[in-house]
Parts: structure tokens; C-alpha cells; sequence
């Protein structure tokens, strides 16, 4: 079902970031932050918990997470039939407010609503999804990772995480728990934060999933952000050195990288079965791919089953035609993977 | 195409609405408009039926046209008084609102209400959210439209209401003149339909967008729907209904279909498109008439209306413009 990309994302389209994190994890805290800074930007947000927001503001929309089955045959795809509906109403209010924030429960699942920007052309046209932003807790993480799987698809799904309350744990406690971040999701940016302190523009208008922003893939292992330990000094030094290995038992993320063209007629068809037959495993996957003839990259992303793909800018002409992917997904056979997409070399 | 039809352009009056229209209507014979900002614009006068709120919902009777708002408020408004408040849902979003006979239903979230000509209200929570909300024709009977089917609530009875199940997400919900079939508009841009007497199934694809706006012919024989870029007009005459049979086509144009309404006498289609165009389709033949041109920003139809007679048609947009067609005697 790799669905064409819609057209172009036009400057008037809403911003929608959708916030999740386990239980306790202080979503709501980084919430009354965005909300409470003076961006002198206008939110509508989307809560499932009414009255949890300690700041006044007209646009906040109560929700039922309603996790509807699309009758496409697959399995999958899920979308938020609740956030269908409140966009719809909430274009009612247009001009009155710059973006949405979508809080969503701590036991929730990010796929349906990444998707639901996929599947509905009605949001698709006035909404598009900036990025998911993931609040852990530096404490707890390493515990939730082992026994809740919700926590794990948060981490694994995010294009930024935020880990909190770094001020309750150690720096071992905390290298622990980024290399055990870092062994799901390697891609994702990780800043530290106590109360949810982050510059809001890390969270906000990051366009993690505008393709023509798609411009490298490389794992954040070397850019984790540290703006806020100004108390705790001296220990930084080490840390980049030190990153533990960790290998997380059932989520992955894979990458290949060939130094040269693919064959469109076999990576396409090889892209597009892959992510059919693996659909339910891959919670994301981007690339960003020289295809032989084509002066152009050819950038994708995907959640699940969903592909989005299109051509973006030329190969500079110092620039080394290459090609790269990466799946981040559970129980991955990443041989599998690999020789599949070696095989579409030109 | 539309250079060589018949125009009525010249019998349009403009109306600047300067919201989003959500719904139009007349009352007591004078044109109406629910506005997207929370004011109802009567035939010039405006009156703020929901302050520092907009209106998700509206449903009319003739006599008063019903808003729900996402300040949780649902209102009446008749064509000479002020608005009266019927409901406050304390701020939980009123995302459909019914009219039959003097009563009203609306749906906020799972909690459907309704609310009897004499005021007593009536409360059921649906399995998920209340989508769309339909009167029965005969009788003090509800459809609700949900995720994986309708509901058919009496208000005024202590049993569950009947459940029509199909799998999907339905959206809006409406029901034949004649009470015979109920259609919903789904997710997966098709329509769906029971026939009531025996809950059979019966599906209508094909559609390149979601289906948001349909409309009976008077005697209840045809069904208008938008969602493609032409007016799909399903037969409902047999008791079959459109089962096995391929709909008519009217108005095509390579534009999406936003709104629809038939002519309350005669089989004529008012059809409104993404681009403000407005044209006036006879089934029979498939004669067109021009009622409004399409215009830059213009904004997509987003209401239509005939009054009783059929002599008048208002419509308006999502960009805020409006008019109203008077045809000639």
C-alpha cells in the first residue's frame, strides 16, 4: 500500500506534534511548559485527560483515544478516528491557532496516530505530522523497557526523546539508560532534561517527517544534547567515551548502506514487499537512496505498512552516490533485510 | 462545458458570510446561515448564538435551526427571537445535531442526548464516539452513527438500542424519506446501507474521497451524494434498493463534489463543489444550469439549502462567502 506521497507540504499546513511517554514520565509537565513559554505562538491541544493542564487556554479539546481498524485488509493499519474528527472541527478555528499538540496516554501506541496523516486525505490536506516526541524518565526507563512494551514502541517510534528527571540518577545510571535508548533507536535526537527543561524549539517544528528534510541518516550517538547540566559538572567529559553497548532483546534498528546506485525496478519492488510482508514488525523506517539514472535522492519513510516516497533534491556534484536504509522494528531478521537490499544494487 | 449552459448567475444575490458556513437554511421563510465563528447570520441580522465558541453542528426544522458548538453548548435559534440555550455539555465538543418535530438530538463524544418537544432529555452512551445522528421518520427513534455500525435508540424505552453492525468507522448518518434505508458514510470513502425491514447490507463504492454530504430526492427514491467528481445518485426505489444496479451520474467536472442537496419538488440536484461552483443538475437528462461561478479563494461549498417551495437556494462556503439564487418565476 505504498501510498503516494500527497504533493508538496504548502507553508499553510498545521503543525501537529504528538507527545507521548509512559506513565509518570512528565508529558503533561513539558505540555503546561510549551504552553506556558512566551513563543507568542497559539496552540490547540489535544488531552485525554481533561483539567490535568494547568494553563488557561480555549483550545484544548478533551479525547477518547478510539483506535479504528481501517477495512483495507491489513491488519496494521490503525488509525485515531477521534483525531479525524477533532481536526476537522478544529479547522473550524483556522487562524485562530499555529499548531496541535496531540498528548497522547501513557499505555498508548504512537502508529495510529503517525498514521492517521497517512491514511485521511481530509487531515492530510490542512495537517501534518512535525514529529513524535517521546518523554522518558531517566529513572524508570530501564525497568518500563523490560516490562512494558507500550514504553519500548515510544522510544523506538520517536524522532526526539526527551530523557527527564536526569537529576534522580546517577551518570552511570544515566549512560545505562541512553545506551539501552540508543540500542532501540539510534536515530532519534535525545536531549537530557530535568522538568522537562528543553528549548521548545527542539520539540516543536522539527518537520521530522517532511521528506524534502530528510537530508542524512546517521545514528545521534556522538550529538546528545546537553544544555542543561549546568550544575553538575565535571562528569560530561567522559561520557561520550564511555556509551555502553547494549543489544535490546526483541527491537531493533538495522541500517545498510551500499556505496553506490540501486535498480529502481528492483528496489522498488523490494521496498514496497518488505514493508507488506514485515509491515507489522518495522514501527519506522527511512531512506534515503541513489537510483541509477536518477540525478535526483530519492527519499522515503514509513510507519508500518505505510510508505512515503519521493524525489528530492540532485546528487551534489561532490557528493558520493550512495544509498542507505534503516528499520527500527521488533524482531527483525536482519540478514534478511540486508541481503535484500544489497540484491537491488545496479 | 459550463461556458455554454444556461446561467442563473444573474438571480444570485451575494451574501458575505465572513466565516466558514456550516449549515444553511431557512426559517420561517427567511434565509439562514450557522457560521463557523458562532454566529447565526438571519437575512442580514446576526445573532451570536455561541460567544467565544464555533459551531461543529447544525440541524434545522423550519422553524429553528439547532447548533452545536465546541464550547460545549448546544442552542436554538429561531428566524425573529434571540437564542436559547438547550444543553451544556460543559465543554465537551457537540459534534451532530438532529431536528424532528420539535426534537432534538446531538451527539457529544459517547454521550448521545435527546431531548423531546417538551423538553425532557433522554441519555445513552455508545459504544464509541457518536458520529453522526438521524431522526427516524416515524416514530421518537434514533440512529446513531459509530465505530462498526449504527445504533437505533427509542429515547423514551428502557431497552438497549438495536445495533445495525458493520465493520468500519461510519461518519455521518441518514435515513430515507420513507424510513425504508439508512446510509452511512464511512472512513473508507464509500457509503454503507440497511435496509431496515430485514437489516440487509448493501455497499456503495467507488468513491474517490470521503462521502460528507448526501440528500433524498423528495419521494425517496434517489440518494445525492458528494465525494467524487460527480454527483452519484444511487436508486432507492425497489425495495432492493441500488443492489446490483449501477447509480446515475450528474455534473461532472473535474472537481470534487463538497455538498449536495435535492430540489424539495422536483428531480433537480443543486451540487456544490471544491471550488465554489454551484450548478443546478435535472436527473432525468442531465441538463445543467449555471448557479454560481467558480472563484479564486472562493473556498469549497459547504451548505446548501432550498427553502420549501424550492424557489430559493442558499448556499455557502468554508472561505466565508454566500448567496442566495432566487429563480425566476
Amino acid at each position: 500500500m505504498a501510498a503516494p506521497h500527497s504533493d508538496k507540504i504548502p507553508a499553510d499546513k498545521i503543525p501537529v506534534t504528538v507527545l507521548t511517554g509512559y506513565l509518570g514520565a512528565g508529558k503533561t509537565t513539558l505540555l503546561n511548559r510549551i504552553l506556558s513559554e512566551p513563543h507568542g505562538k497559539r496552540y490547540a491541544v489535544i488531552v485525554n485527560e481533561f483539567g490535568e493542564i494547568g494553563i488557561d487556554n480555549e483550545l484544548v479539546v478533551g479525547a477518547d483515544e478510539e483506535v479504528f481498524e481501517m477495512n483495507n485488509g491489513c491488519i496494521c493499519c490503525t488509525v485515531r478516528g477521534d483525531l479525524i474528527r477533532i481536526i476537522e472541527g478544529l479547522m473550524k478555528r483556522k487562524g485562530k491557532f499555529d499548531a496541535i499538540i496531540v498528548e497522547t496516554t501513557g499505555l498508548a501506541d504512537p502508529a495510529p496516530v503517525a498514521q492517521t496523516f497517512f491514511v485521511d486525505e481530509d487531515v492530510q490536506k490542512v495537517a501534518r505530522l512535525d514529529a513524535v516526541v517521546t518523554v522518558a524518565d531517566a529513572k524508570w526507563l530501564s525497568a518500563r523497557l523490560r516490562d512494558a512494551p507500550e514504553a519500548k514502541n515510544q522510544i523506538a517510534f520517536a524522532d526526539v526523546i526527551i530523557l527527564n528527571k536526569t537529576d534522580l540518577v546517577s551518570a552511570a545510571e544515566l549512560r545505562e539508560v541512553e545506551a539501552r535508548i540508543r540500542a532501540i533507536n539510534p536515530y532519534a535526537r535525545l536531549h537530557r532534561a530535568q522538568k522537562c527543561n528543553v528549548e521548545i524549539a527542539e520539540v516543536l517544528e522539527r518537520r521530522a517527517f517532511d521528506l524534502e528534510r530528510i537530508l542524512d541518516i546517521e545514528p545521534e550517538f556522538l550529538t546528545v544534547d546537553e544544555h542543561d547540566h549546568d550544575h553538575e559538572h565535571g562528569h560530561h567529559e567522559h561520557e561520550h567515551h564511555g556509551l555502553k553497548h547494549f543489544h535490546d532483546e526483541d527491537m531493533q534498528s538495522i541500517s545498510a548502506r551500499y556505496e553506490g546506485d540501486l535498480d529502481p525496478n528492483k528496489f522498488m519492488p523490494w521496498i514496497n514487499q518488505l514493508t507488506q510482508a514485515l509491515g507489522p514488525s518495522i514501527l519506522r523506517c527511512k531512506g534515503i537512496v541513489a537510483l541509477k539514472g536518477d540525478p535526483k535522492r530519492f527519499v522515503f519513510q514509513g510507519v508500518h505498512m505505510m510508505l512515503d516516497g519521493e524525489p528530492q533534491r540532485e546528487w551534489k556534484p561532490d557528493e558520493k552516490r550512495e544509498s542507505k536504509v534503516v528499520f527500527i522494528g521488533r524482531d527483525l531478521d536482519e540478514e534478511l533485510i540486508r541481503k535484500g537490499f544489497f540484491n537491488c544494487a545496479a | 462545458m459550463v461556458e455554454d449552459q444556461v446561467s442563473l448567475t444573474q438571480h444570485v444575490v451575494p451574501v458575505e458570510a465572513g466565516a466558514h458556513v456550516v449549515h444553511a437554511t431557512f426559517l420561517d421563510g427567511q434565509p439562514v446561515l450557522a457560521l463557523a465563528d458562532g454566529v447565526i447570520w438571519v437575512n442580514e441580522r446576526r445573532v451570536v448564538a455561541h460567544p467565544e465558541g464555533a459551531i461543529l453542528a447544525a440541524a434545522s426544522d423550519g422553524k429553528w435551526l439547532v447548533t452545536g458548538g465546541d464550547d460545549g453548548r448546544l442552542v436554538a435559534t429561531g428566524s425573529g427571537g434571540p437564542s436559547e440555550p438547550l444543553a451544556d455539555e460543559k465543554g465537551r465538543w457537540i459534534d451532530a445535531v438532529a431536528t424532528k418535530d420539535g426534537a432534538v438530538a446531538w451527539s457529544s463524544g459517547k454521550q448521545i442526548r435527546a431531548r423531546d418537544s417538551g423538553g425532557l432529555v433522554k441519555s445513552w452512551t455508545a459504544p464509541t464516539s457518536g458520529r453522526g445522528v438521524a431522526f427516524l421518520p416515524k416514530g421518537y427513534r434514533l440512529a446513531v452513527a459509530h465505530y462498526n455500525g449504527v445504533s437505533l435508540w427509542f429515547p423514551n424505552a428502557a431497552a438497549e438500542p438495536t445495533m445495525l453492525e458493520w465493520k468500519g468507522s461510519h461518519l455521518d448518518v441518514s435515513v430515507s424519506p420513507d424510513g425504508r434505508f439508512l446510509v452511512t458514510s464511512m472512513q473508507e470513502n464509500s457509503l454503507h446501507g440497511w435496509r431496515l425491514s430485514d437489516a440487509r447490507n448493501m455497499r456503495m463504492t467507488g468513491y474517490p474521497g470521503k462521502t460528507r454530504s448526501v440528500s433524498w430526492s423528495q419521494d425517496g427514491h434517489w440518494l445525492a451524494t458528494s465525494g467524487a467528481d460527480a454527483c452519484v445518485v444511487w436508486p432507492f426505489k425497489d425495495k432492493d434498493g441500488p443492489m446490483g444496479k449501477a447509480p446515475r451520474e450528474c455534473g461532472i467536472r473535474p472537481q470534487r463534489i463538497t455538498h449536495v442537496a435535492f430540489h424539495p419538488r422536483a428531480l433537480v440536484v443543486a451540487v456544490g463543489y471544491a471550488d465554489g461552483l454551484v450548478l443546478l443538475c435535472r436527473l432525468g437528462d442531465g441538463a445543467e444550469i449555471l448557479v454560481r461561478n467558480s472563484a479564486p479563494d472562493a473556498g469549497a461549498i459547504s451548505a446548501l439549502a432550498w427553502d420549501s417551495k424550492g424557489s430559493r437556494l442558499m448556499f455557502g462556503t468554508d472561505a466565508g462567502a454566500a448567496g442566495l439564487l432566487t429563480l425566476p418565476a
